[in-house]
């Protein structure tokens, strides 16, 4: 196989870090070579380097052989290089082959002849199996349809190199099968790919060797073949790793949480939940699956007080909270870590000891008769970020400061510590190290045994959702269109429903 | 133990130490600029500038003047520091200082025979109260309506004017006045009870600056010491996390203005009290009475770096610009204008060192943290943060 692509000994340092510490990584035509790592490891940072957006402080990128200085996107692209983004970058304004022409030049006399381009399109896609209309615009799409495009469009500029970044994040397991297909499809025809990700058995299942990252260095090269999901675990985290937590048997309680024919509108006015119905024990997690954009979110919002419904009840621990201001529905118990935690779970700018009282400041001891009190409202800080190990300098720093996950560790710290009778926990770990994941995943096992919480998971990572809950119920266009126990749970059959297809077939 | 890194203070001290020096570089670049102005304008800059501090701080007699310049610049800079924090913009300082004093005078003349122990607080508080409303009134309209509060204070500005033009020409004009027929639109003496008292007997210092500077406390105590300033915190920082905790961002937004204007209130008022007529007088605009005071107590608060604290060293710093002008005009031969030139400049200053004092911190920031992350984590290398990798998943 010939050699594609060399990276020798790549530094790249940012203001106080060091992003890129002497990386070597390489390509051969006809394999999926996958950069594993955290987030920060420096994966983007190295792609962005091959793609000519930075420039390397030292080391060499050799393409095909010859050193080859990469100083702009233009010119990647001009060798070859082909870059599928996590966020795609497209003009939703136009058609697909507007999109795909554009920076191709394919023009007679300076005009273009899109005529060809969209035939040359017809054409890729039906070779490459990736079903996309060129007339359509890119707002008409789905998630899915407009990746395909981001192929297409690499298969349009002939890339020999296509790197993609995360592509799966935003698609449905049957989705992904497809891509993978597409993808070894491509690989086989002898272009090289890199593939980004974190998810370990999709990593698993496409590449034929993997790099494993850590804190801007390359912590060694397997082949698929020898590894696991473990072994790469630990290469990405520096120790060994527990993937799926330990848990007792379930012994649920009396409901907590009764959500009984909801109905929401979501931000556009249109309904984002439809007859919706779900009840949850104490002692249970029930586990919410689905591609995002279903109505996770509006679920969650409605029932944390955030958005209000047009019908139907929500109760928690008994207490009829529909349509009531988020202070009366925690007040019924509820806790709520919430999506967005950087912009609603956390205050940036507040200290860590001023976020972890952000829901309580107004009870004792935080406070008495409208005065803070510092002394208390310290001890107690000290207490949580040590309980739950949240790493920052100090708690009069600000939270902008903490990594993603020791945010999310202090916002869980903070909802567990007003004992709630309900746990709303949406994607709890996004964006989130392993190293915390782990350990958030731990607590929320550890409160499900206190059998005294109903805890709601809703996530959009269905082996996380797989893993922790007890039950699993499937959301899609605003319906939960079904519900399975997780011992009894099948992957592929939890993938067509959060495709749509509905458990009964109908 | 998670808590506290061992280099905390290290690197910290670099930012803090510019960001003591923001407001004294902020002066002398403005300084630098005024004194190109002075030398444009046929002056010796140094003869100007020195007789413009001796005339704002070198005696006794000027610096009484300077605090009382600084009272109602203190007073409506910490009103505005309590908008600012709750992320609410008050242009209306001068209406409110209007509406207070107009509130306070109404009050007071009706206080001929009370004591000054009951009288003197009681037209006080009705300035208080007086401001409060033309605070709250935007306050209500931005939190209930929609209604953008800068827009919504400037006009309550000139409401405030319109309404003290026809209140102190017709219903509340001294009987004297149209006895004589002179009809200067002016209110009789108030009553002696509510003078603010004076230092000393003859003298001009009266207890306004001192009740601005014990305000100022309070408002600190206010913002950092008591649940309800940790909201107005809270909800300026981010309306969404304030929901999210449970608070009302509606009913911040307005206690946030309603705050700032009894702050505004309480300077007109106090202009009023303590002023050497003992009577309200117009001269049919707000700069008359204010002295602009509503607008450049904004100046103050971002001087002071939207610190009640802070904001007193700042108030007395711009008084004595003030009060120093008049001094530089007469050595100088420059209008005063170039004074309030100077105002402009020294904000312009403040604005742009704080962008560059908040990028070397943002810098240091990560720094701290890839130091206190690594420590903890055993790791030999400073981790890489996630700001360059933010897409990275």
């Amino acid at each position: 196989m010939t050699q594609l692509l060399e990276m020798r000994g790549i530094v790249k340092r940012f203001p106080g870090v060091v992003a890129n510490d002497r990386v070597d990584f390489d390509l051969r035509a006809g394999e999926v070579h996958t950069l594993l790592g955290e987030n920060g490891a420096g994966k983007s940072t190295l792609m962005n380097i091959l793609y000519g957006l930075y420039q390397p402080d030292e080391g060499d990128v050799l393409i095909e052989g010859s050193p080859t200085p990469i100083t702009s996107p233009i010119e990647a692209i001009n060798h070859g290089i082909g870059m599928v983004h996590q966020h795609f970058m497209l003009v939703p304004t136009l058609t697909v082959t507007e999109n795909v022409a554009m920076g191709a030049v394919t023009s007679k006399r300076g005009r273009m002849n899109l005529r060809v381009v969209a035939d040359r399109i017809r054409e890729l896609s039906e070779s490459h199996g990736l079903a996309v209309d060129p007339d359509a615009y890119i707002w008409q799409l789905s998630v899915g349809e407009r990746q395909r495009v981001e192929i297409i469009r690499a298969l349009y500029r002939d890339v020999k190199l296509l790197v993609l970044d995360e592509p799966t994040a935003v698609l449905t397991p049957g989705e992904v099968d497809h891509l993978f297909k597409i993808l070894r499809q491509m690989a086989e025809a002898g272009r090289g790919l890199v593939f980004i990700s974190h998810k370990l058995h999709e990593v698993l299942a496409l590449s034929d060797r993997i790099t494993v990252l850590r804190h801007g260095r390359v912590m060694g090269e397997v082949t698929a073949q020898e590894a696991t999901r473990e072994t790469l675990a630990s290469m990405m985290v520096g120790r060994p790793v527990r993937l799926a937590p330990d848990k007792p048997p379930l012994e649920p309680g009396r409901a907590r949480l009764t959500i009984r024919n909801l109905n929401v509108m979501g931000d556009r006015g249109l309904p984002a939940l439809e007859d919706l119905n779900l009840s949850v024990r104490e002692g249970e997690i029930l586990g919410i699956a689905g591609v995002s954009g279903n109505g996770q979110r509006e679920l969650a919002e409605s029932i944390a007080g955030l958005r209000k419904p047009t019908s139907g009840e929500v109760e928690v621990d008994g207490t009829d909270i529909t349509g009531s201001k988020p202070s009366v529905v925690r007040d019924a118990g509820l806790a709520y870590v919430p999506e967005e935690r950087q912009r609603d779970g956390a205050i940036g700018a507040f200290s860590v000891s001023e976020n972890l009282i952000l829901v309580n400041h107004n009870q004792a001891p935080m406070s008495r008769k409208g005065f803070l009190r510092n002394g208390e409202i310290r001890q107690r800080s000290r207490q949580l970020v040590d309980e739950f190990s949240v790493v920052t300098p100090g708690l009069d720093v600000p939270a902008s400061n903490l990594s993603g996950g020791n945010l999310q560790k202090l916002i869980l710290a903070r909802e567990l510590s007003g004992s709630p009778s309900v746990l709303v926990a949406s994607q709890p770990t996004r964006g989130v190290d392993i190293g915390a994941a782990e350990y958030i995943h731990d607590r929320l096992i550890e409160q499900r045994g206190s059998k005294s919480v109903a805890i709601l998971l809703i996530s959009e990572d269905l082996d996380e959702v797989l893993g922790l809950a007890d039950r699993i119920a499937v959301i899609y266009e605003g319906r939960i269109v079904g519900e399975v126990d997780a011992e009894h749970a099948d992957r592929q059959k939890i993938g067509l429903m959060m495709a749509g297809v509905s458990d009964t077939g109908d | 133990m998670t808590s506290r890194g061992p280099s905390e203070a290290g690197p910290r001290l670099r930012t803090q130490l510019l960001s003591y020096s923001v407001p004294a570089l902020a002066v002398l670049g403005a300084f630098a600029i005024g004194a190109v102005m002075l030398a444009m304008l046929g002056a010796n800059p140094f003869t100007g500038f020195w007789a413009m501090a001796k005339g704002a701080f070198g005696s006794g007699g000027a610096l009484v003047e300077t605090a009382l310049k600084s009272t109602p610049l203190l007073l409506v800079g910490v009103g505005i520091t309590i908008a600012f924090r709750a992320s609410v913009i008050n242009i209306g300082g001068e209406g409110q200082m209007v509406s207070g004093a107009l509130a306070s005078t109404i009050v007071a003349l009706g206080m001929t025979d009370v004591p000054a122990a009951i009288a003197l607080p009681l037209a006080l508080g009705a300035g208080v109260v007086g401001g409060a409303i033309w605070g709250a009134i935007p306050g209500a309209l931005k939190a209930y309506f929609g209604v953008n509060e800068i827009l919504s204070t400037i006009m309550l500005n000139v409401v405030a004017v319109q309404a003290m033009n026809w209140l102190l020409r017709a219903p509340l004009i001294d009987p004297m006045e149209i006895e004589r027929g002179t009809r200067i639109p002016q209110t009789a003496r108030l009553p002696e009870s509510t003078d603010l008292p004076l230092f000393v007997e003859g003298g001009r210092l009266h207890i306004g600056p001192v009740i601005a500077v014990l305000v100022a406390v309070l408002v600190y105590v206010l913002l950092w010491r008591t649940t309800s300033g940790y909201r107005l915190r809270a909800v300026g920082l981010s309306g969404d996390a304030a929901r999210y905790a449970g608070m009302s961002v509606e009913r911040n937004v307005v206690w946030a203005l309603t705050l700032s204007g009894a702050m505004s209130g309480l300077a007109g008022s106090i202009l009023v009290l303590g002023s050497e007529g003992h009577r309200m007088v117009t001269d049919g605009s707000t700069i008359g009475f204010t002295g602009s005071a509503g607008f450049n107590g904004i100046v103050t608060a971002l001087f002071g770096g939207l610190h009640p604290l802070w904001t007193i060293p700042s108030s007395f710093l711009f008084g004595g610009l003030l009060v120093g002008a008049i001094a530089l005009q007469r050595a100088a031969q420059v209008p005063t204008a170039l004074v309030l030139a100077l105002n402009g400049l020294v904000v312009l200053f403040v604005v742009s060192l704080d962008r560059y004092r908040r990028q070397v911190r943002e810098r240091e920031d990560r720094r701290i943290s890839a130091i206190a992350t690594s420590s903890t984590e055993d790791d030999e290398s400073p981790k890489p943060l996630s700001r360059e990798d933010d897409d990275d998943g």
